[in-house]
């Protein structure tokens, strides 16, 4: 039985994120530096999963699959954090509770291990659920 | 020969960096080199000569490749979209300036549109806790001459706005700061050590979504009040001593950012920093900024609430007045209720920063999106109109995140032939006109 871990979501700003998204949103410093989700080693040990495993991430509105990685900026057990971009925001509840505001901070998210999955690109992640042909 | 063009302003985050030293080619057409600029900045200047930038608009066809469109084409379409649409959400505005949007109100006007700026994801709480309880501030020069106690709250500057600290708040020289870094005391908290934390003198780690409490903590151990153990996961002894510590400094300043505005509580998290803020004013000069990330962002406030009086999701559609009710005319409901009926993205990338149900939504609409390059949006829209970058290829004002307006430079031609957001929208404005008056 393949193991699951509840864990607490933030998406976050990252310099790697800024630096890629200049560098272009289709580029590969872009998908580097945002389809993966920084965890706890311990949590990745509760998980049963190495570093730079690919993990399905879910929420109360979707899934998707990113890298699990050490986090470069020190994270509690229990929390994990995705950079903002087209990846996270495939999992962050869209109700604002009437602010205007997602809840970007601060969601459940269940993670489990998805070793031979693949990560899709910034484009297809936006595209496969809007349901337009992904080449 | 190559040329140095000084003091270019960087247009990337709120910090507006103004020392940027860009050498161009002696044709005006190509950057060489990137100084003063952080990681991102440089990126940014870099980007314009990346190969395969597209110079023309782009048209989606039924099998969902692009095609090429003329730029009157574009306009066209673009026009008669907002004229037949009842309600256009028209978004973005963070990267142009601030002459675009006036152009860009006067076509929402005409057509009954709703101009959201990109607040509406990332500062919005903190523009309703100021219309609410309003904002002790001041400018980052003040902070720069005068600040003694800097405390950097959800928000984390080493990432998001790289050359802050340097420029501002952590290590330059002042005049009443003469001893730079040494002469302040540094204080971080977030719920995570971040890099910013690492610069600080000070790092309280607060659990992941209680800032609220912990404001609150920080208020009452000001006013001499018996607080619990611990609260959000920090000592009460720990609030005591940094708090009295706030008291003894000559100028202090709370920056915060989307540790606060994202988190459960939103606007009231925001509500309690400003409150904290005016309490330690009994002591000591005590100010708050919000961290302004996407650079001209604070502009499309300023210029929307002198023109209607609301700072983001100003709702046009009843023509004779403006209207703004966050939850009803902000963008990411507006779209998962299905409110609008077409959507003008300019300058702003909400495909990649919108929560997936709205871009959902937004892709099942006619769409254009304005962006001088390709990103999550455009590959959703039916139309893509690129422009000239603001900041780089044509220039325009823009403001900082302490809400000063600085007039940007144009460093380098845009490629030939390829129109501004101003030309762009003046077309725009002209064509809708047009049809309007045959209607
Ligand atoms: S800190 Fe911001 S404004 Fe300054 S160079 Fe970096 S990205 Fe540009």
């Amino acid at each position: 039985m393949t193991k699951k871990i509840t864990l607490n979501m933030i998406t976050c700003r990252s310099i790697f994120q800024g630096v890629g998204m200049e560098a272009g949103k289709t580029s590969q410093k872009y998908f580097n530096a945002c389809s993966i989700i920084e965890m706890h080693p311990e949590d990745m040990k509760k998980l049963g999963i190495w570093k730079n495993t690919n993990v399905r991430v879910s929420s109360s509105v979707g899934s998707i699959v990113v890298k699990a990685v050490e986090p470069r900026e020190l994270l509690v057990p229990g929390l994990c954090h995705i950079p903002m971009g087209p990846w996270a925001n495939r999992i962050v509840p869209a109700y604002t509770f009437s602010t205007g505001e997602p809840c970007f901070k601060g969601f459940d998210v269940e993670i489990e291990p998805a070793i031979n999955e693949p990560i899709l690109s910034a484009i297809d992640v936006v595209k496969d659920a809007c349901g337009l042909p992904i080449k | 020969m190559t040329k140095v063009v000084k003091d270019v302003i960087c247009p990337f985050c709120g910090t507006l960096c103004d020392d940027v030293e860009i050498t161009v080619s002696d044709d005006n057409k190509k950057i060489i080199s990137v100084r003063n600029a952080c990681a991102i900045g440089a990126e940014k200047f870099n980007h314009t000569s990346l190969p395969g930038r597209v110079t023309r608009p782009r048209m989606r066809q039924p099998d969902g490749t692009f095609k090429e469109v003329s730029y009157d084409e574009a306009v066209d379409w673009t026009a008669k979209t907002l004229v037949n649409a009842r309600k256009t959400l028209m978004y973005g505005w963070a990267s142009t300036s601030c002459q675009a949007m006036s152009v860009g109100h006067e076509i929402a006007e005409k057509i009954g549109g709703i101009v959201d700026n990109c607040a509406t994801v990332c500062h919005g709480s903190s523009l309703i806790a100021i219309q609410d309880v309003g904002v002790p501030s001041c400018t980052l020069g003040e902070v720069k001459n005068r600040a003694d106690r800097v405390i950097f709250w959800g928000c984390n500057p080493a990432h998001a706005h790289p050359r802050h600290m340097s420029r501002y708040s952590i290590f330059p020289r002042g005049f009443f700061t003469v001893k730079g870094h040494k002469g302040r005391k540094i204080y971080c908290v977030d719920c995570r050590y971040t890099d910013t934390a690492r610069c600080a003198d000070e790092f309280i780690q607060v659990q992941q979504g209680y800032d609220y409490e912990l404001l609150n903590a920080f208020r009452t151990a000001a006013r001499g009040e018996v607080l619990p153990d611990t609260v959000g996961g920090v000592p009460k002894e720990k609030i005591y001593e940094i708090v009295e510590e706030l008291k003894g400094g000559r100028f202090g300043v709370i920056f915060f950012g989307m540790g606060l505005t994202h988190t459960m509580g939103r606007n009231h998290n925001i509500d309690i920093a400003i409150a904290l803020t005016r309490d330690m004013n009994d002591f000591t000069k005590f100010n708050i900024m919000a961290m302004r990330g996407h650079w001209n962002v604070t502009g499309s406030g300023q210029v929307l609430a002198w023109q209607y009086g609301f700072p983001y999701a100003v709702d046009l559609s009843r023509r004779t007045k403006a209207r703004y009710q966050t939850g009803e005319t902000t963008s990411v409901d507006l779209l998962i209720r299905n409110e609008v009926d077409a959507c003008f993205n300019i300058a702003t990338d909400p495909g990649a920063h919108f929560p997936i149900d709205s871009v959902v939504s937004m892709s099942k609409k006619p769409t254009v999106t304005i962006d001088p390059h390709i990103n999550m949006s455009t590959e959703i829209s039916d139309l893509h109109i690129p422009v000239a970058m603001v900041g780089v290829e044509v220039g325009g004002c823009a403001y900082r995140m302490d809400n000063v307006p600085i007039e940007t430079r144009k460093v380098v031609d845009p490629p030939d032939g390829m129109l501004t957001d101003v030309e762009l929208l003046t077309k725009i404005n002209e064509r809708v006109d047009e049809l309007m008056g045959a209607k």
